[in-house]
């Protein structure tokens, strides 16, 4: 797997050719165009709302703050909306790495019959729309009880419910990513240790799992970030506003609290900050992670 | 990414290639008889705990979508389950004004994606792939679309589409009212508005994926082509692009996928109502909307699940089959 990050690699810069300016000039002007959408939140968030309802939005700001910032992490509960994000994506990333890892190794390391087909499954189940299955995956839900352990007392508008979908349905990419990974290994570092009678546990925990934290960063990267954003599953499956993940939860408040687009705006770029995080931090992880399963045909 | 020829246990590879059955049969032998029953247990548990989870959340649901679709329920205990054969499908086809909409809307939302927003990410990859200075600033700003989450997207594009603080109307001069461009409302335009987010997602996303395919491309191939004097259109053409055939089908199969489940954007913009139905949209109103017809909503399900399969399987049958023979 060669690394797919776009780096620049070994910069061999050509002088500057008028095709290279047009080019750039090309690039720039695109890029803006791209970021506009953004930067018109950003500058709607950054006015407060009595000059843009008595100027209009395109105008000369007379003021720029961060008061609709302030205002719409406040009155909207969104620390609250935040931790419900974080008790969902973090049990459901690690669990998904942990468990896409164990069927990627039982799958590229052993040669049983039922492999490819095993692999098979999960791979084409994740590429299902997720519509598909929500009917009966949301009477599902509403069947199974649980009481004394989710608040709801059933599995339905339920953290638990959420990470276990979650986890049941990214697994199959991961799974699909990694045993491609791990079939990349040596294979004489498995058969050596099992010569030397490691148990299979030991083969995955402390020989193929350490080789594979590239893939693995890559993955929990991506994954932080899908999950993060999910909005679907967290729409049908969660009922109650207050349990709802932040991506989701906005959707309501959008309703309910905020009553112009300042607020909206400034609501909608809280929402996409901790993304835009992880994704600058983790840049490399995050772009290898999403070519890792596309790159190969 | 084809190297794993060798990765089978010795074994196989002492086998002469005569045919891949007597490999697989010898193979897993080998293994058995070194692993004890601990270890086999193991083994069960770790492919096992994952494989029940993902067939019961996704198989059987998506088997269980099949079923219901044959029957009409109220959800109200498993008594009033009613066998109603192909009713489901017939009202579909034939009653709801809703249905055959969406399958356009699907249709379109795919076509524009194949056709605006995958050629230009390609043209940006290949742009960005001429060691340019800034290459990484560029990237960035077309990409950070992908990042932001779709329902994000669609507040934000909500701002620039508004009738009359929007962007769009303010600048064209359209946000007075009485002369409201309703781009959001008006069913002859909203599922455009929303198709200009979702290319602007895309493009980026297409972009990244080029991006990797060109950097595996051999740069010999290049240096061959410059000398036999072909300029860059010609190399492009007759070089580059057939050697990206595998970044292609991932792409084709990456924007079918996106445009069946296409959903957040939509709902987020308008729940789908009037111009921009969708049939990931009509299967949730039937779930979180007031009515709970369990039946008709597995039976559009169904129609979804159909689709993605035509194009699901004959993917993973050649890049597993690739996989085997590699």
């Amino acid at each position: 797997m060669s690394t797919p990050t776009v780096a620049l690699g070994a910069k061999q810069r050509t002088p500057l050719r008028p095709a290279r300016i047009l080019l750039h000039v090309f690039l720039i002007g695109t890029s803006l165009a791209w970021l506009a959408p953004l930067l018109w939140a950003v500058f709607a968030a950054l006015r407060p709302y009595s000059e843009t309802s008595t100027k209009g939005y395109v105008s000369w700001p007379d003021k720029l703050n961060f008061d609709n910032f302030k205002n719409a992490f406040e009155q909207s509960d969104m620390l609250h909306y935040f931790g419900n994000t974080l008790l969902i994506a973090v049990p459901a990333v690690l669990v998904t790495l942990l468990v896409s890892s164990m069927v990627a190794f039982y799958v590229s390391r052993f040669d049983f019959r039922l492999n490819i087909f095993l692999l098979l499954v999960f791979t084409a189940g994740n590429l299902l729309p997720q519509q598909v299955i929500i009917t009966p995956l949301y009477r599902m839900y509403l069947l199974i009880d649980l009481p004394g352990i989710t608040m709801s007392g059933k599995l339905y508008d339920s953290a638990l419910g959420l990470v276990l979908i979650h986890v049941a349905f990214q697994s199959g990419f991961c799974a699909f990513v990694l045993s491609n990974y791990m079939r990349m290994l040596p294979h004489e570092l498995t058969e050596a240790a099992l010569v030397d009678g490691a148990s299979v546990w030991r083969m995955y925990w402390q020989i193929v799992l350490p080789l594979c934290k590239p893939a693995m960063a890559a993955l929990g990267t991506l994954l932080s970030i899908w999950i993060y954003n999910d909005f679907f599953w967290a729409i049908v499956l969660i009922s109650t506003g207050e349990n709802m993940p932040i991506t989701s939860a906005l959707n309501n408040l959008s309703g309910q609290y905020f009553t112009d687009p300042n607020l909206v705006a400034a609501g909608a770029l809280l929402t996409a900050i901790p993304t835009l995080i992880v994704y600058f931090v983790l840049q490399r992880q995050f772009v290898s992670g999403l070519t890792l399963g596309a790159n190969k045909g | 990414m084809t190297t794993d020829t060798n990765m089978k246990s010795p074994e196989a590879a002492a086998v002469p290639p005569s045919g891949p059955a007597p490999v697989k049969k010898r193979v897993p032998r080998g293994h058995k008889r070194l692993l004890t029953r601990r270890d086999r247990i193991t083994l069960g548990f770790m492919a096992g705990v994952p494989t029940v989870l993902h067939v019961a959340l996704v198989w059987v649901t998506a088997l269980a979508s099949i079923a219901l679709a044959f029957t009409s329920w109220d959800g109200i205990g498993f008594g009033s389950i009613k066998w109603v054969g192909l009713d489901n499908f017939k009202q579909l086809f034939n009653d709801n004004p809703q249905f055959w909409p969406a399958v356009e809307h699907n249709v379109i939302w795919f076509v524009v994606l194949i056709l605006i927003p995958t050629p230009f990410g390609l043209f940006l990859a290949v742009q960005l792939d001429k060691k340019i200075r800034f290459s990484r600033v560029y990237q960035t700003a077309f990409f950070l679309p992908v990042v932001v989450s779709l329902a994000v997207t669609g507040f934000v594009w909500q701002l620039v589409y508004n009738p009359d603080t929007g962007l769009i109307n303010s600048l064209i001069g359209a946000n007075k009212p009485g002369h409201y461009i309703d781009w959001i409302g008006d069913p002859h335009l909203n599922l455009w508005a929303v198709l200009i987010a979702a290319s602007w997602r895309h493009t980026g996303y297409m972009m990244i994926l080029y991006l990797a395919g060109l950097k595996g491309v051999d740069p010999s191939l290049r240096e061959a082509s410059s000398l036999d004097g072909a300029n860059e259109w010609q190399t492009f053409k007759n070089v580059i692009f057939p050697t990206l055939r595998p970044t292609n089908t991932v792409v084709l199969v990456v924007t079918i996928i996106e445009a069946l489940r296409a959903f957040d954007l939509v709902f987020v913009f308008n729940k789908g109502a009037q111009g921009t139905e969708l049939l990931s949209i009509l299967i949730t109103n039937n779930i979180i909307g007031e009515s709970s017809r369990i039946g008709y909503g597995s039976a559009i399900a169904v129609v979804l699940l159909v689709i993605s399969l035509v194009v699901i399987i004959p993917y993973l049958i050649s890049t597993f089959r690739k996989e085997r023979s590699a």
